[in-house]
């Protein structure tokens, strides 16, 4: 598979983006500030619209994370929801945690849903998550683990395309019925919720609110840093030419499963991080957040932005979950034909996806 | 003829003996309670069907005594002579009473009078009930019974109810007969009965023991089979969902996802042929067979308008194939949602596929898995023939190996392409006739095969049948034998996470394409 990519964007288009990212950067931090504005107020912004872009910019991160593997690695994972779900849950054990002798059955250390079940003791893997620095290392290692262990197995064996795809979603789809088991020791089919604090502060409050909508944007802005750099270094180029002609870039002498290998895992470490920011948002995490769905619905984010832009990955992941989040409520039957359409029309006529639209516009004035 | 007539005469003081013992004992019926209850213990260790009637009429107070004496009896309108069976005129007849003593004997006499009524079901249930009273007296009547008993089941039933009965008699050399009989059979009571009496009988521990072993050995071979007739029945349901995407994945390279919704649409199928034929008489018991054409109509048709409308603009491009046919899959599955209703529908199984049946050594194996393990090869088989031995699938074959040779030979590959993707579909939509007979139809029926199949084709080897029969069978009976283990669920996630280790070790396959076409 290989995609004609333009040569590097003419540096007035590149200063174009780039002034657009940061005027919806801060266009996007202003939001907790105006929700603080007196209800009456003409820019007043309602709490729900705070906590859905909170959440759009943890999906915005998984976005990015992929567009990383797929966009520039050629890694088309149909498996990262489960990256982001076990960041998830790493951030959930930490919350459940912190619950202490406040749940329902008012037991000191275990959570309600362990002693409902009869557990006795914490099992060992329980161990440590009261610590946030501990649970904040688990978000990103336990997804990076994963990573390294299903892409050392498949890239060694040359596993590559559908098969690497299908692969993963078998991945995502082992996870989630491993997870709706009750002995597994996560909650079974209710998973996590009914969070009381986090580093001390209560949630639910419109400060909390603030505070992990900052933090959701400090590391969307992080990771996209990041991945802006890490594509224009030598190794970027590297990952390129592997995703363009794999078996060229390994005769000319490098290492293509350990290039693919660090960029899928530094793709999960990103997913897992959005996921554990994504939790406290929602209040909750199940087993539902490894379906096979949810990973392709993030695959479609990035082709509906473009993909091997990074930019749009972003702005895939806002417009398609704007029309969600309408569209759900407008005309909830219709939700399903128009994610269906949008991988239709967009695989069809829009193989770039937004960006690509974008481009083909400005070409046209400008000749 | 003289013959006949020697044995007329061996057999006529016997048959006289029964004939005066039986109505000696009916006057007894007449008398005080004390007589009854004797009478009606004599006529339960007679063992004679006639007495059943009789003694049921005097249970239900439809018994009837004339001042003379003679026993009437009355069914509905009709009285009758008992003695004689000659209707008989009801004046003056009383209706006979009875004491609790008297009720309690009648039903016992009853109860081992069924072990000879004329009705198998009523037999095997005496037989059952006479196993669990387990009392030395039943030993004759038992033996009595099966001298008489031709059915094979009840048999099994009489012969296990006799050892049990001879478990609990005094005599040694009884229990040891039992203690044989009951090591004979591979049944679960069998063994705990044995079990049970491993306890009281010392000195009979080691034939115990052995019987034990005996039954123990035959069980386990018994679970065996049915281990392996579950997994190759969850095997058949895999094929099926797997051999219409080994054609369209592993003949034609094109990966489509929404190939469980064509299997949802062949179950859908089955459902609007069900209520279109229910009304039309002569048609209606034929709904199913004649689905599997109709299901196989409607995918194809889809297929094919999926192939000649979008797939086509994709060659060469399978990952937006993939992500294409999600979509489409997607809005196939809401469509069906919005047009059917999002509850399971209600698809009825023809009375040849229900029930069980049960095969030597005990194995019980359903009707409806037999058949759809005996489909699936079928449809198998057909796949093959048309692929092998037609003028459409030689053209296949041509196009797949080298697409632009076959076409300068003149195939319209286009119309080859279209044609191979309608067959692998309407293979999926058949699979959806069979599994409307074991799942739920719903929405998302499709959804939970997916994955599965996909993982058939791949263990077996893509672009090979035979692989993908093997791997289906091999998925199936694997999955079955580690479920006592590990749980459903756990076992799932095992063979899914052995398959990832497998391709490690064949990354084609277990059957991989050699040559040129391995290198795409």
């Amino acid at each position: 598979m290989s995609i004609a990519l333009t040569a590097p964007p003419p540096s007035r288009m590149r200063l174009g983006i780039r002034t657009g990212l940061i005027i919806a950067v801060l266009l996007l931090a202003a939001l907790p500030i105006l929700n603080l504005l007196p209800r009456d107020s003409a820019f007043h912004v309602s709490d729900f619209i705070v906590s859905v872009t909170g959440k759009w910019i943890c999906y915005a991160v998984l976005a990015l994370s992929l567009d990383l593997a797929w966009g520039y690695a050629g890694i088309l994972s149909l498996g990262h929801g489960a990256f982001f779900a076990l960041g998830g849950y790493a951030m959930g054990m930490h919350l459940m945690r912190l619950i202490g002798p406040r749940g329902a059955y008012g037991h000191p250390v275990l959570p309600d849903f362990m002693v409902f079940l009869g557990y006795t003791e914490l099992p060992w893997f329980w161990h440590g998550f009261q610590s946030f620095p501990y649970a904040m290392l688990m978000v990103m290692l336990v997804p990076g683990a994963l990573a390294l262990v299903v892409g050392f197995l498949a890239f060694r064996s040359r596993i590559t395309g559908v098969y690497l795809s299908i692969l993963t979603q078998a991945m995502t789809y082992a996870l989630m019925l491993a997870f709706f088991r009750n002995d597994m020791g996560f909650g079974g089919n209710n998973g996590f919720t009914d969070f009381k604090e986090l580093l001390g502060m209560p949630l639910g409050t419109p400060s909390a609110r603030a505070v992990l909508f900052y933090a959701s944007l400090v590391l969307l802005v992080g990771s996209m840093l990041l991945c802006a750099a890490l594509t224009r270094t030598k190794y970027g180029r590297v990952l390129t030419a592997i995703r363009d002609a794999e078996s060229r870039a390994r005769f000319l002498g490098y290492d293509t499963t350990r290039h693919k290998l660090f960029a899928f895992v530094l793709s999960a470490m990103l997913a897992g991080l959005a996921g554990a920011l994504y939790v406290p948002q929602v209040g909750i995490i199940n087993p539902g957040e490894f379906s096979p769905g949810n990973s392709i619905e993030a695959v479609i984010w990035v082709a509906v932005g473009g993909r091997g832009t990074l930019v749009g990955a972003l702005l895939g992941a806002f417009s398609v979950n704007a029309l969600k989040t309408w569209l759900t409520s407008a005309a909830p039957d219709l939700w399903l034909f128009a994610l269906g359409g949008l991988f239709v029309a967009v695989t069809l006529f829009l193989p770039r996806g937004l960006i690509g639209l974008f481009d083909r516009v400005k070409k046209g004035r400008g000749a | 003829m003289r013959l006949l007539l020697v044995l007329l005469l061996l057999l006529a003081p016997l048959t006289g003996r029964a004939q005066d013992a039986f109505s000696d004992a009916l006057p007894g019926l007449g008398g005080g309670f004390a007589q009854q209850a004797e009478a009606a213990d004599r006529l339960g260790a007679l063992g004679d069907p006639r007495a059943v009637p009789i003694l049921r009429a005097l249970s239900d107070g439809r018994l009837l005594k004339r001042p003379d004496g003679t026993l009437l009896i009355r069914e509905g309108d009709r009285v009758t002579e008992v003695a004689t069976g000659a209707a008989a005129d009801p004046a003056g007849a009383e209706p006979l009473r009875i004491n609790n003593r008297v009720r309690q004997a009648l039903r016992g006499a009853l109860g081992r009078l069924s072990l000879v009524s004329p009705d198998p079901a009523e037999r095997l249930a005496a037989a059952e009930a006479v196993f669990r009273s387990r009392s030395v007296e039943n030993i004759p009547l038992l033996e009595a019974a099966l001298a008489r008993e031709s059915l094979g089941r009840v048999r099994e039933r009489l012969e296990l109810a006799l050892a049990a009965s001879r478990m609990a008699s005094p005599d040694e050399a009884a229990k040891r007969a039992g203690i044989a009989a009951l090591g004979e059979t591979s049944s679960a009571e069998a063994r705990g009965i044995l079990l049970e009496a491993r306890a009281t009988n010392p000195a009979l521990a080691g034939e115990i023991d052995a019987a034990i072993a005996s039954i123990d050995r035959r069980l386990t071979i018994r679970r065996a089979f049915e281990t392996l007739f579950q997994g190759l029945s969850l095997g058949s349901v895999l094929l099926l969902a797997a051999l219409g995407l080994a054609v369209t994945f592993g003949v034609m390279g094109v990966i489509n996802m929404a190939h469980g919704e064509f299997v949802m649409l062949g179950a859908y199928t089955t459902f609007v042929m069900q209520e279109a034929l229910r009304d039309i008489p002569g048609l209606a018991s034929w709904s199913l067979p004649l689905s599997v054409p109709a299901a196989f109509l409607v995918a194809a048709a889809c297929g094919a308008a999926l192939e000649r409308g979008l797939i086509r603009h994709l060659y060469g491009r399978p990952l937006e194939t993939l992500l294409l046919t999600f979509g489409v899959g997607m809005m196939i599955q809401q469509a069906v949602r919005l047009g059917f209703g999002a509850q399971n529908r209600e698809v009825s199984s023809p009375p040849w596929m229900q029930g069980t049946l049960e095969l030597p050594l005990g194995v019980m194996v359903t009707q409806n898995r037999l058949w759809i393990l005996v489909f699936s090869l079928a449809v198998l088989a057909l796949t093959v023939a048309a692929i092998r031995f037609t003028r459409f699938g030689l053209e296949m074959r041509a196009v797949t190996q080298n697409r632009r040779i076959a076409s300068a030979m003149g195939i319209r590959t286009g119309r080859v392409d279209a044609l191979t993707f309608a067959f692998g579909s309407g293979i999926a939509g058949i699979a959806g006739v069979a599994l409307s007979q074991i799942d739920n139809v719903s929405p998302n029926l499709g959804t939970g095969y997916i994955i599965d199949s996909f993982m058939v084709v791949v263990f077996g080897g893509v672009g090979s049948l035979a692989g993908t029969l093997v791997g289906a069978m091999t998925l199936g009976v694997v999955n079955k034998m580690l479920e006592p283990f590990a749980g459903v669920v756990l076992a799932k996630v095992f063979v899914l996470v052995a398959i990832m280790v497998f391709i490690q070790r064949r990354p084609r396959g277990l059957f991989a394409l050699k040559g040129r076409a391995a290198e795409q």
